[in-house]
């Protein structure tokens, strides 16, 4: 028996647990394991008035153990946490159960066998933490300076928010120039302002602060360190050749905010190759650089037609794009208003699949209709062709769904391929921050709505258009967050690390200097434990890795959370049957 | 667990995965978040670094019953060990050999390195192994 006592809240989810798992039954089956004196189920466990019970539960039960069922501990290890130091019990006495993403969401094929998977993994849960034992963090002192990589939009504006909440930046940009994709462009939606005049704005921001200091043509190529103190290595002035430096420094966190590509469309993908078939960054160029009227090869554009999601939401290929890029039905509607103001009378028509003008951009599209613009939808499956004409011009042929699927010819002087954002190679940075790509081979962070800029990193950030298809001002609010986080770490001067790490037994070590020479860190020292030498950790060098257990032949070394007691009492209790 | 029988075409197989909290777990994750099917008696543990797993432990699970050990390890990823490859095939090996001296087949553990992203490849390995094992039988005979 365990004279602990335990609180178990198993979540519904909503019904992303409870539609695969029979939480009722998980909760019978483990109301009575040892050590367990409250077990509940709740809608949702993070919801305020679930936790707000959990610490009146901690508090009249006197609970010294806390277990909570429910989604990746990714999501929330530090809500509940702080669940529990809000009760005031040890937060390291509390246990994460991932029985959604590891469970429900795995298992949705198998209701009795995703059941009797969560109360095994509960089971296992309460098994654990019957053996915590109260833990204080590890205070590391924090490093007042951010490195930030990529001085486009986003990098720009997140190194004026850093500097002016009175951190030091380093801000790193691999081209020769500041401004990236925004610096090209002309007048944008909806502030009416100039790309090019925005980016110069924000250059002599930057230069009025003494604490940014600028690298162009400059690289990260070496990382070590943790959250809080970082070192990393930066080379200036290319890749190769002369005048080439590095440059070490030590910084507190990284955000990085490398930008996107444009899709480039393959020779032939709707007609792109012929002449007059542009892509939207190419269209844009032509906007941006014409005062006045718009002419081709002499000849004054009277027609265009533009086609939808080229390059996004690809449903076969190879690697296709099955993302919906997000930002290129209002860029593309946004370049039309703008080619019909230059050319007045234009005919313009827009081949869509599925327009998303979202929030206040449904505006545009309003005017760009009242300016006489044409919207026709196309079936994916049918989608339309795009053919040059003996005169010269082009043909573009769509079957309308709106009109009943009528085949429609239009004649076109430019016909503009909407292409959407496609992410950067950056192979080289991934290699050294280690950060994850998603789905889509756009960095990942680890919630889009929870923490949005957060990388698996700890104390890397990503934000604008590297982590996804963004406008410049989506882009500059999520540079805003990050600046953000990492203002919130650093301005504290501290961070708190887990105290998940090394303990040698001094009675049972025999010191033979396997685990010093095995630890990278130098984190393993030989002292003096009644007159003979043991090993010992030292708390503030140790990672918390515990390379070291396994090595030791006399077994002396344990990892505080993963002990061998606790790792073999959850596999007992893994293994226990279900009645 | 629902079905399970010693031997023959009803064996399920338990099956304990080790993972890593910052690199293979995000790709079990994303797995669940994307909905790929795997035997649910596939349970996984989270470790902080590959080159942490005692082989006893290993010994213990096949002992009490666990039929198969998969190790989602970390590879060359790893951000606390340069050779945590290198020291967890060690690892491995010295496992394989424990679980021989008790009469269990070193088959029985599969390392296979999980990327943070690896929602598939860890779906199929998974899978993989699984049918390895349905084949070998029950870890514990008799």
């Amino acid at each position: 028996m365990s004279d602990r006592r335990i609180g178990v809240y198993i979540c519904h989810c909503g019904g992303n647990i409870s539609d695969y798992v029979d939480v009722e039954k998980v909760r019978r089956a483990v109301q009575d394991e040892p050590g367990v004196v409250v077990a509940k189920t709740a809608m949702f466990t993070c919801s305020d008035a679930t936790q707000q019970e959990m610490v009146q539960d901690i508090e009249e039960q006197q609970l010294d153990g806390l277990v909570v069922a429910s989604c990746s501990p990714k999501l929330h290890l530090f809500t509940f946490r702080e669940v529990a130091k809000r009760a005031g019990l040890n937060p390291y006495q509390y246990t994460q159960v991932n029985v959604r993403e590891q469970c429900s969401w795995t298992h949705t094929d198998d209701y009795a066998g995703a059941t009797a998977k969560a109360i095994r993994l509960v089971r296992g849960g309460i098994a654990r933490t019957r053996l915590t034992e109260p833990l204080q963090p590890i205070k590391i002192d924090t490093v007042p300076r951010v490195l930030v990589v990529g001085a486009g939009i986003a990098g720009m504006r997140a190194a004026v928010g850093l500097a002016d909440l009175g951190l030091a930046v380093l801000l790193i940009e691999r081209e020769p120039v500041v401004g990236g994709r925004v610096a090209a462009w002309g007048a944008m939606y909806p502030h009416g302002k100039n790309g090019r005049q925005l980016i110069a704005r924000l250059n002599e921001e930057i230069k009025q602060r003494e604490n940014i200091t600028l690298f162009t043509c400059a690289e990260l190529v070496e990382k070590s360190g943790s959250i809080g103190n970082f070192n990393i290595k930066i080379r200036v002035g290319g890749n190769s050749g002369q005048g080439q430096e590095i440059i070490t420094a030590r910084v507190g966190s990284i955000i990085v905010a490398t930008g996107f590509d444009n899709y480039q469309p393959v020779a032939g993908e709707y007609g792109y190759g012929i002449d007059g078939v542009l892509t939207l960054a190419e269209y844009k160029e032509l906007l941006d650089s014409t005062e006045g009227k718009l002419f081709r090869h002499g000849r004054e554009i009277k027609d265009v037609v533009y086609v939808y999601c080229v390059g996004s939401r690809q449903q076969s290929g190879e690697n296709p794009n099955r993302y919906c890029s997000r930002y290129c039905c209002n860029a593309a509607v946004h370049a039309s208003i703008e080619a019909v103001d230059k050319n007045p009378g234009l005919h313009q028509y827009h081949l869509f699949r599925d327009m998303r003008t979202y929030g206040k951009y449904e505006l545009l599209y309003n005017q760009a209709r009242e300016k006489g613009a044409v919207f026709l939808r196309f079936d994916h499956q049918e989608p339309p062709v795009v053919e040059k004409m003996a005169d010269g011009k082009l043909m573009v042929k769509v079957r309308d769904l709106l009109t009943y699927s009528e085949q429609i010819d239009i004649a076109a002087d430019v016909v503009v391929l909407v292409t959407g954002m496609v992410p950067r190679d950056n192979g080289s940075l991934v290699d050294v921050l280690k950060l994850p790509l998603g789905q889509d081979k756009f960095f990942n962070e680890i919630h889009p709505k929870l923490r949005p800029v957060e990388t698996v990193v700890d104390g890397v950030f990503i934000c604008g258009a590297c982590q996804g298809p963004k406008n410049s001002s989506e882009s500059v609010a999520s540079a805003l967050s990050a600046v953000t986080q990492s203002a919130s770490i650093l301005k504290k001067g501290f961070v708190e690390l887990e105290p998940l790490i090394a303990q040698v037994d001094p009675e049972v070590c025999r010191w033979c200097g396997e685990c010093t020479s095995a630890c990278p860190y130098g984190a393993i020292e030989q002292v003096q434990y009644q007159g003979r030498a043991v090993a010992r950790v030292n708390e503030a060098v140790c990672k918390g890795c515990g390379g070291c257990a396994p090595l030791c032949p006399a077994g002396a070394i344990d990892l505080k959370g993963y002990t061998d007691e606790q790792m073999k009492s959850m596999i007992d209790a893994f293994l226990k049957e279900i009645v | 667990m629902a079905g399970t029988t010693k031997e023959g075409k009803g064996f399920v197989p338990k099956i304990l995965a080790f993972s890593t909290n910052n690199i293979s777990d995000p790709g079990i994750d994303l797995a669940g978040s994307s909905h790929m099917h795997y035997p649910p008696s596939v349970m996984v543990v989270s470790m902080p670094c590959t080159s942490g797993i005692k082989p006893g432990w290993i010994l213990h699970a096949v002992e009490k019953g666990f039929d198969g050990i998969f190790i989602a390890a970390d590879g060359e990823e790893c951000a606390y060990l340069p050779d945590c490859s290198e020291r967890a095939s060690n690892i491995v090996k010295n496992a394989q050999a424990l679980l021989q001296q008790n009469g269990y087949e070193p088959e029985r553990i599969k390392m296979s390195a999980i990327c943070s992203v690896c929602a598939e490849p860890f779906t199929n390995q998974i899978k993989a192994f699984y049918q390895i094992i349905q084949k070998m039988g029950p870890a514990r005979k008799g």
